[in-house]
């Protein structure tokens, strides 16, 4: 089952996205993707309570997602959690690819990796904004940092 | 019968579990539909020519049927809308700039869906009214002894669903509205859930207002009903001015067109409120035993299946018998989020309602951010609900 955060620290972001792309290229059954999901919000862990605020919460979402991040010699570390278990795994997905890395590193991308792995068309619009609320928020605080 | 039931999605058979949000159309709605759009498309009531007149007899045959329907004692009785909530609005405006005073009282209860709480709180505010709740307990009944508090000599008007999108249990309106017109106080019933499941007679009922939508009804989307008695929606000014509600205009001074047009400004959906006739048509088709004893079977199975499942909580829980419950079943499972479970039922091709279904004081009643909603309609099948049963404890254990 995959660890996120530590697999893809060595490769460059453009790797990280396609190997995310090749490994989402397994599954073709969607309750597959979700297991993977699961998987992946299991493993979010550590997220304090106390950082359940509603300046970290993103808005969009049916679900509630908090993300907060802190800066380390010029790298963003984000830390996430969601009350839902596939959001959590999509948000885990989002930060395993995107913590660690320069704001310039994340500013690069063009997030189109979420639309490669089918996640953008296959969830429900108001799942799709969220998602895109994600997207929006990780951009802003590499903004934000750069 | 119903073309869209036969569809996929995602490569697996559609079961349609979300009938309390929209219903399915049959075969003879759409055709309406289409024959006004494609064979008869002009503006209703205004020309005198062939077309405009085809297009009016379907829209007034619909208004006729709807009349039968309630049972309401004239046709002016009957305003078409655009659903529900337009008639909620209608009347929340209309009824307050005739009858409410600063210092009034409204009467809603905490089972409401968003569209019967919202124009009430817009129309107390306008009116410098309060807004008064009455609650329900657990088991998700309204507490009637507290009715005898909450009405008093300056209470106008009540509202009350007949029954809850979310809780599904037929609420006892008459003796709500005997309870009121004791007290002189009219009372408004949101049918959007129980024109469906219940045999409407608004005579009998002795409701003053009571509104439905169309969609919910197996007819065209953008359509609804607002029944009113008769005296009240003489006393009440217009809600929107514009064609068709008219008498005669001047700048100086206008006068209204007689009921129902006074409440019908503008160009109407002509060719969707034109379904309501083979829509309802339909509707008593299913008075048929077979068809009804059906739906209670899949109601009665699936109240088993998910009442004997401890980790599910459902909400609106009948009281000794099935008679006051209609198949509908919302609920939450232990330590899972209604979000995960609908994203996965839907990719085995089961679309259900996850969330707080525009009711979020219920939801704040009951401590929950959402629950997951199962609404059945006569079309669905008891394979299906097994298929649900069977695909809900697979999504369960994926959660768990």
């Amino acid at each position: 089952m995959p660890e996120q955060g530590d697999r893809y620290v060595d490769m460059t972001l453009r790797e990280a996205e396609n190997a995310i792309i090749d490994e989402f290229s397994m599954y073709e059954e969607w309750l597959d993707k979700y297991e993977y999901l699961i998987e992946l919000g299991k493993s979010l862990k550590d997220y304090p309570e106390s950082a359940k605020t509603d300046d970290k919460l993103i808005k969009g979402c049916q679900s509630r997602v908090w993300l907060d991040y802190r800066v380390e010699d010029g790298r963003i570390i984000f830390n996430a959690d969601s009350d839902a278990i596939i959001t959590k795994g999509i948000i885990s997905l989002l930060i395993g690819l995107y913590s660690g890395r320069t704001s310039e590193e994340i500013l690069s991308s063009d997030f189109s990796v979420v639309e490669k792995i089918g996640l953008k068309e296959n969830l429900s619009p108001t799942r799709a904004n969220g998602l895109v609320s994600m997207i929006a928020k990780i951009r802003e605080i590499a903004g934000i940092n750069a | 019968m119903f073309p869209v039931l036969s569809r996929k999605v995602y490569g697996k058979d559609l079961v349609y579990f979300d009938n309390a949000a929209t219903s399915q159309r049959p075969q003879s709605v759409l055709d309406m539909w289409m024959r006004i759009s494609s064979e008869s498309n002009a503006n209703i009531h205004r020309a005198v020519h062939r077309l405009s007149d085809e297009a009016t007899q379907a829209y007034e045959q619909s208004r006729d049927a709807v009349k039968e329907f309630l049972n309401a004692s004239c046709r002016e009785e009957i305003i078409f809308t655009s659903g529900t909530t337009a008639s909620v609005n209608l009347v929340a405006y209309s009824f307050g700039e005739a009858f409410l005073r600063e210092g009034d009282e409204v009467i809603v209860t905490e089972a409401e869906h968003h569209s019967n709480i919202v124009p009430w709180q817009l129309m107390c505010k306008r009116k410098g009214a309060v807004l008064k709740v009455l609650p329900i307990d657990d088991s998700g009944r309204l507490v009637l002894e507290k009715l005898d508090e909450l009405l008093s000599d300056k209470t106008r008007i009540m509202a009350v669903t007949h029954i809850s999108n979310v809780l599904g249990i037929i609420n006892p309106v008459k003796e709500i509205i005997e309870k009121c017109h004791s007290k002189g106080v009219p009372v408004l019933v949101d049918g959007a859930q129980g024109a469906v499941h219940c045999k409407v007679d608004v005579q009998e009922m002795d409701c003053d207002f009571y509104v439905l939508s169309g969609h919910k009804l197996y007819a065209a989307t953008g359509t609804g009903v607002l029944y009113g008695k008769k005296k009240y929606l003489d006393a009440m000014p217009p809600y929107m001015g514009g064609g068709e509600m008219v008498g005669t205009v001047s700048f100086e001074e206008t006068t209204y067109a007689p009921l129902p047009m006074k409440f019908e400004a503008g160009t109407q959906n002509f060719a969707s409120t034109a379904t309501f006739k083979p829509a309802l048509e339909f509707v008593n088709l299913l008075n048929d035993k077979e068809l009804v004893g059906n739906i209670d079977n899949i109601r009665d199975y699936l109240f088993t299946e998910l009442s004997n499942d401890s980790r599910i909580r459902i909400y609106g829980v009948p009281r000794g018998t099935m008679d006051e419950k209609i198949p509908l079943f919302s609920f939450t499972v232990e330590g899972v989020h209604h979000e995960d479970l609908s994203l996965i039922l839907d990719k085995m091709g089961i679309a259900v309602r996850s969330g707080q279904m525009c009711a979020e004081p219920l939801m704040d009643r009951f401590g929950v951010t959402g629950m997951l909603r199962a609404s059945v309609a006569p079309y669905n099948t008891m394979e299906e609900a097994e298929y649900f049963v069977k695909c809900l404890n697979r999504a369960i254990d994926m959660l768990i």
